[in-house]
């Protein structure tokens, strides 16, 4: 789907948001539609992705990891490579440049791992703006690296304390920051979450790991038979998807499925979820009977959210990407698996992927070649990977 | 036909404005909140309007998160906030507008959830992440069942205060200042002149209530002078509700209700 019309994909997405913010919505999507398809503007952010990001990211043949599973090629997009470690720079730049262009002197954002909180606090950095980014408290104490990472980068940090004091809970305080101060501040919003038109705008912003992905392919003369990424509000996902979507190639988001789909202590919100409305969106939800939004986990942080964006619950009705998920157990599994066959460190959300490219890979053959989207390099995640190993007596 | 509109027209005649007290259900417990009905009748308001919790309120500053989230715990679900409504309806028949969040009703089916609720004795509905783009079926749910209160804001162009006016019945939700409810912010003069344009731009076809962040009886009087038919006062009543006695709260919330009901007569 090109450009959602009323803001829909099939039934999902649409604005679900308080009065206040209509006209900061309304503004947000005619500079978008302005600027999206502007020579100048998509000059100035294809350099900066070139020079200060450091794209386009390589795509790696993981000869080690493939050959040891026997089966499938598996090939790796190395998102992990991008300045502050994660694909979140492709959004943060595009969104803070816009934002420049429609003079807001303010940016607030949101942050789950702190990647998407550190990826912004570096655009802003770099385009000479100021952030401030809201992070529920039990992420800053689990993610704290990133915590330290904002504060030196001069971004301020609000740790939020209500609900399930996670990602949910630092978009909701940064909705209320935005309704409070709408006439100054810009929202950049780090997944393909959230109204119209952030889903698409961040689906945009991210595809050019997917049009990379085709280019670099094409090069060495292959066609992906299946795409691999993590989902957890999807926008690495989308963006590795979408300039596939016409493609013959198989396409799996992978959830966090915490400690099983039957424990409840998951956030697989697609394999698990039923459809309703939350942060502006109607989308595929984790909730109970009466429509209350239950608590998630995930031993990572940056997918640990009980809703997804509205164009995954889109495709999945359609059946045109299959949504699976991993344990934490498992995503510690290819965590270790990856680190120590091919020495590239994982985040825990992009291990997710790992773990359903190791199933894949197995099952197929020689001549298949899998894309996986490694959205993020893993050092934040190495104490809670330790901590996980000391509560789970393993090698 | 519609209660909401009867107390309008009610209060027209005495030359008053309304006064429309706001209260969570449940919040601390189901015997305050028939308390605290019954002290917002005796003490003059006109109409009630009941918050039903949601774990995601953004529309709402820390006094009502944290009453929802009193309330969600204290295991107030949909069936209970049903039976409250009934008990309520037994003692007064004040009109009562139901405010939550989008995702409670679609949850269980518009049609399904407003009907329920017209049974149990609701003339309204107020879900602030409503916008009038997504509302067709919600509309199309409460024709001729229940009114559906929209808001709008200080920032809301001319033709599109006049599209939500259009598929808004009984009174039309002015959120006054830019914030969450329970915002302490003072009164605006932004606030004043889009109470002014917006009665103009309505010509008197629905009534203007302004809300958000009014919790005194000067408050009150200021809004009311700025040309509102009506002010709502929310959060100012949780935090009274929250420091009171079950013994006190009746008389307290008498005379909290009778001290900002007297700047609504004219």
């Amino acid at each position: 789907m090109k450009y959602p019309k009323n803001g829909r994909f099939g039934e999902f997405g649409g604005k679900y948001i308080p009065e206040t913010l209509v006209p900061a919505i309304e503004e947000l999507e005619e500079n978008y539609l302005k600027f999206k398809d502007d020579k100048t503007f998509k000059k100035e952010l294809d350099y900066y992705l070139k020079v200060y990001a450091g794209r386009p990211t390589p795509l790696y043949y993981a000869k080690n990891l493939s050959e040891k599973l026997g089966g499938a090629k598996i090939y790796l997009k190395r998102e992990d490579l991008l300045h502050g470690g994660a694909h979140k720079i492709n959004n943060t730049l595009g969104q803070a440049l816009l934002a420049k262009k429609m003079k807001k002197k303010r940016i607030i954002a949101e942050t789950g791992a702190g990647q998407h909180g550190v990826a912004t606090a570096m655009a802003c950095a770099a385009l000479g703006m100021k952030a401030e980014v809201y992070m529920g408290y039990k992420d800053t104490i689990r993610q704290k690296l990133n915590v330290f990472r904002m504060d030196m980068l001069g971004c301020k940090v609000y740790p939020v304390y209500s609900g399930s004091k996670t990602l949910k809970d630092a978009i909701n305080e940064a909705i209320r920051d935005w309704i409070t101060n709408v006439e100054t501040t810009y929202y950049l919003l780090g997944s393909a979450v959230g109204p119209h038109p952030y889903p698409v705008m961040v689906r945009d912003f991210q595809s050019v790991i997917g049009n990379e992905i085709k280019s670099q392919m094409k090069k060495i003369n292959r066609t992906p038979d299946s795409l691999i990424a993590c989902v957890g509000g999807g926008s690495n996902a989308i963006g590795t998807f979408h300039p596939l979507i016409d493609s013959n190639a198989e396409m799996i988001g992978v959830e966090a499925a915490g400690q099983g789909l039957k424990s409840k202590l998951h956030s697989a919100t697609l394999s698990a979820g039923t459809k309703g409305v939350l942060h502006g969106m109607m989308t595929y939800l984790l909730q109970d009977k009466e429509g209350q939004i239950t608590e998630t986990h995930s031993i990572s942080a940056g997918l640990d959210y009980p809703g997804v964006g509205p164009e995954h619950s889109y495709y999945k009705d359609t059946k045109r990407i299959k949504y699976h998920s991993a344990t934490d157990a498992e995503v510690v599994d290819a965590f270790l698996m990856l680190t120590r066959t091919e020495g590239i460190i994982p985040a825990l959300e992009s291990a997710h992927a790992i773990a359903e490219a190791i199933k894949v890979a197995r099952k197929g053959k020689k001549s298949e070649s899998i894309v996986v989207t490694l959205s993020g390099r893993g050092d934040k995640d190495v104490e809670e990977v330790q901590n996980y190993l000391k509560r789970n007596v393993k090698d | 036909m519609s209660k909401i509109k009867d107390k309008f027209a009610e209060l027209e005649a005495k030359n008053q404005k309304a006064l429309i007290s706001y209260i969570m259900v449940g919040f601390p417990n189901e015997k305050a909140t028939i308390t605290a009905v019954r002290g917002l009748v005796k003490g003059g308001a006109d109409i009630i309007e009941l918050g039903f919790p949601f774990s995601d309120p953004i529309a709402d500053g820390h006094v009502i998160q944290n009453a929802s989230t009193v309330s969600l715990k204290k295991g107030t679900k949909i069936s209970k906030f049903f039976s409250i409504v009934k008990k309520i309806r037994k003692e007064t028949d004040i009109p009562l507008v139901l405010m939550t969040y989008t995702n409670i009703l679609y949850h269980k089916g518009y049609s399904k959830f407003i009907s329920e609720a017209k049974k149990a004795g609701i003339d309204g509905f107020i879900l602030p992440d409503m916008s009038i783009e997504e509302s067709k079926e919600y509309l199309k749910a409460a024709k001729g069942n229940a009114d559906t209160v929209f808001l709008i804001s200080p920032n809301t162009s001319n033709t599109r205060i006049q599209k939500i006016a259009k598929v808004s019945t009984g009174f039309l939700y002015l959120v006054a200042v830019y914030g969450t409810t329970g915002i302490k912010t003072g009164i605006k003069n932004y606030t004043l002149k889009a109470i002014k344009n917006v009665k103009k731009l309505t010509k008197g076809k629905i009534p203007v209530g302004v809300g958000f962040g009014i919790s005194t009886p000067n408050d009150v009087k200021k809004y009311i002078k700025a040309g509102a038919d009506a002010v709502i006062v929310g959060s100012a009543y949780l935090k009274l509700i929250e420091k009171t006695p079950q013994n006190k709260l009746e008389s307290k919330i008498i005379s909290f209700t009778k001290s900002l009901k007297k700047q609504t007569l004219l």
